[in-house]
């Protein structure tokens, strides 16, 4: 793919001529640990207002903060599944600002001096072309409380449990150029974080976020000014926030109007961006180092300690996958999404036919769970259970067709849920019939009852199918489809083509 | 300038208190300027009276659970949350 091409294909079509889209990520990422980043209070999504809060975390006068070294792992651990630079000095700044849900006054946040310097994702796009994104940074920093403001008519109300929780704030370069790029680098990072263990995913769940960086320029110009929509919490909507705020520049652009350099908020009910904070309340985050805490610090073998026990990422599983099972690149990308998916195929597909698994896994497994809202590890048939079914069609035992029956059988509520589908397959009788005789009195029946399809057939040797389907029928589906055809045209007097 | 530094800290100036707030500061950084005639040019940002690491906590939950005391100086609550003056972006 040359970058020129994908560059052409995502301009979007102005009045005075086609408009490229620049767009930049800053995602944030709870980082995945029991306890909060610089106090002991608990982070469980969901408790009781209040009820995780530590003296720290309520920002009581006299306390102090002492990092939770876990996070560090984690954001080292992060850092190097991207790549990136890790830095074994790095600062803690204070970034000043008012609000009600940041008792502190200010956010104890990485400036100057972050913890992961410059990395890089690449990402899946369609097609199978892959796109390197660079990395920008990577730094540590604390989540401020939850603020409620349709609760009371007059009142917002606070709730400090998220006050003082670990993020991981992770800073794209602009170079993406489309929201289905956007898009995939999401996916791709979220992919990564939970392969790492460093962050759960939970978009639904604040657990990431993004703020996403549009701005518009005639292709090759310079760059345009710039808006920021904050914390957008799932991958559609940043679709669909940077498709629509594209659009609202660019008509600004034309009418002879000027983008301000703003905040702006998604809205999914209307599907548009709106204003946040006008330019005047711009904020002057006045950063300084925060006294409180001394210059973050580790050892080499601290970074080598935790670089040899990586697990394998995402895109060398879907390598490996490509290579060892002959898998596409679609069918091994849609695999190893999820790291328990991957581990789940590979248990099925372990000394079988790999691409029989796979599809059975993809086309059955996952449908199934997806129907049901089931998570892999919630599956009603076990992989060891998949294996199982694919060497019955493997040795010729069952059909495809019936095997997909017998999937069911064992998938869905009933008696033979979670059952093993050699049992199915004998008790019911599914048998695939391969003795011939037994086929040939079947096709002999069926020819003998349509004498005027037979003339029809002759003429039209498509209408063979016909046959095959009602021979099918008639034997319960339990007849190989190959040996039927052979006998239908053979009887027929039809050449095999 | 000054009312823009009271407004970012939310301190409230009255505006016959400027000029007088204004020289006072001016005062105050050109103290602080004298710093810039030192050579700091091989000096490393001085960051601890000592030479010590960064003390650190294990991962483990030890606080919290205790949202009455969380609460006790609010001046207005409600079902267990801070009630605060209504602000909307």
């Amino acid at each position: 793919m040359t970058d020129k091409t994908t560059e052409n294909a995502n301009l979007i079509a102005g009045a005075t001529g086609d408009w490229e889209i620049v767009i930049g990520l800053e995602v944030h990422a709870q980082v995945s640990s029991d306890a909060k980043l610089f106090s002991g209070a608990a982070t469980t999504f969901g408790a009781e207002p209040n009820t995780q809060v530590s003296l720290v975390d309520a920002a009581m006068p006299g306390m102090l903060p002492v990092i939770n070294w876990k996070c560090v792992e984690q954001a080292v651990r992060t850092g190097l599944g991207l790549k990136a630079q890790i830095n074994r000095y790095s600062v803690f700044d204070r970034k000043n600002y008012f609000y009600p849900d940041l008792p502190q006054g200010y956010q104890i946040s990485q400036y100057l001096q972050p913890i992961v310097g410059e990395g890089e994702i690449e990402i899946d796009l369609e097609g199978g072309d892959v796109k390197t994104i660079g990395i920008e940074r990577l730094h540590l920093e604390q989540d401020a409380g939850k603020s409620l403001h349709d609760q009371h008519p007059d009142l917002s109300f606070v709730d400090l449990n998220r006050s003082g929780v670990a993020l991981m704030e992770i800073v794209s370069r602009p170079d993406m150029r489309s929201a289905a790029e956007a898009q995939a680098y999401v996916k791709k990072l979220r992919a990564i974080l939970r392969y790492l263990g460093t962050c759960d995913g939970n978009m639904e769940q604040g657990s990431l976020r993004a703020d996403v960086n549009v701005s518009v320029r005639k292709p090759g110009g310079d760059l345009g000014t710039r808006c920021e929509i904050k914390n957008v919490n799932s991958i559609r909507f940043i679709g669909q926030a940077i498709e629509h705020e594209a659009r609202r520049q660019v008509d600004i652009i034309e009418d002879g109007g000027e983008i301000d350099q703003e905040t702006r908020l998604f809205d999914p009910k209307r599907g548009e961006t709106r204003s946040m904070r006008s330019k005047e309340e711009a904020h002057d985050y006045r950063y300084f180092p925060d006294p409180d805490l001394l210059p973050l610090t580790f050892s080499a073998e601290f970074v080598e300690d935790i670089a040899r026990a990586l697990p394998e990422l995402p895109d060398d599983k879907k390598n490996r996958f490509m290579q060892d099972y002959s898998l596409s690149a679609y069918d091994a990308g849609v695999l190893v999404s999820e790291a328990e998916n991957a581990d789940f195929f590979e248990q099925a597909a372990k000394g079988r036919d790999a691409k029989a698994t796979a599809n059975m896994v993809i086309g059955s497994v996952f449908a199934g769970l997806n129907k049901a809202g089931l998570s892999i590890s919630e599956s009603p048939v076990k992989a060891e259970q998949i294996g199982q079914l694919v060497d019955l069609m493997s040795d010729q035992t069952i059909s495809s067709r019936i095997a997909k029956d017998v999937f069911d059988l064992m998938f869905d509520d009933g008696p033979d849920q979670g059952r093993d589908p050699a049992d199915i397959v004998e008790e019911k009788g599914l048998k695939q019939v391969t003795d011939t005789g037994a086929i040939e009195a079947a096709v002999d029946e069926v020819i003998a009852a349509n004498p005027d399809k037979v003339e029809q057939a002759k003429a039209k040797p498509k209408m063979a199918g016909w046959f095959v389907g009602q021979v099918m029928q008639a034997t319960d589906g339990k007849a190989n489809p190959q040996a039927v055809n052979q006998l239908v045209l053979a009887k027929l007097g039809i050449e095999d083509q | 300038m000054v009312r823009r530094i009271a407004g970012l800290a939310r301190i409230q100036v009255d505006d016959d208190k400027l000029p007088a707030l204004a020289k006072e500061l001016s005062a105050i950084l050109g103290f602080v300027e004298q710093l810039s005639e030192v050579d700091t040019e091989n000096v490393k940002p001085y960051t601890s009276p000592v030479e010590m690491q960064i003390k650190a906590r294990a991962d483990a939950v030890t606080d919290g659970g205790y949202p009455e005391d969380i609460l006790a100086n609010a001046p207005e609550k409600d079902d267990g949350y801070f009630a605060v003056p209504k602000v909307v972006e």
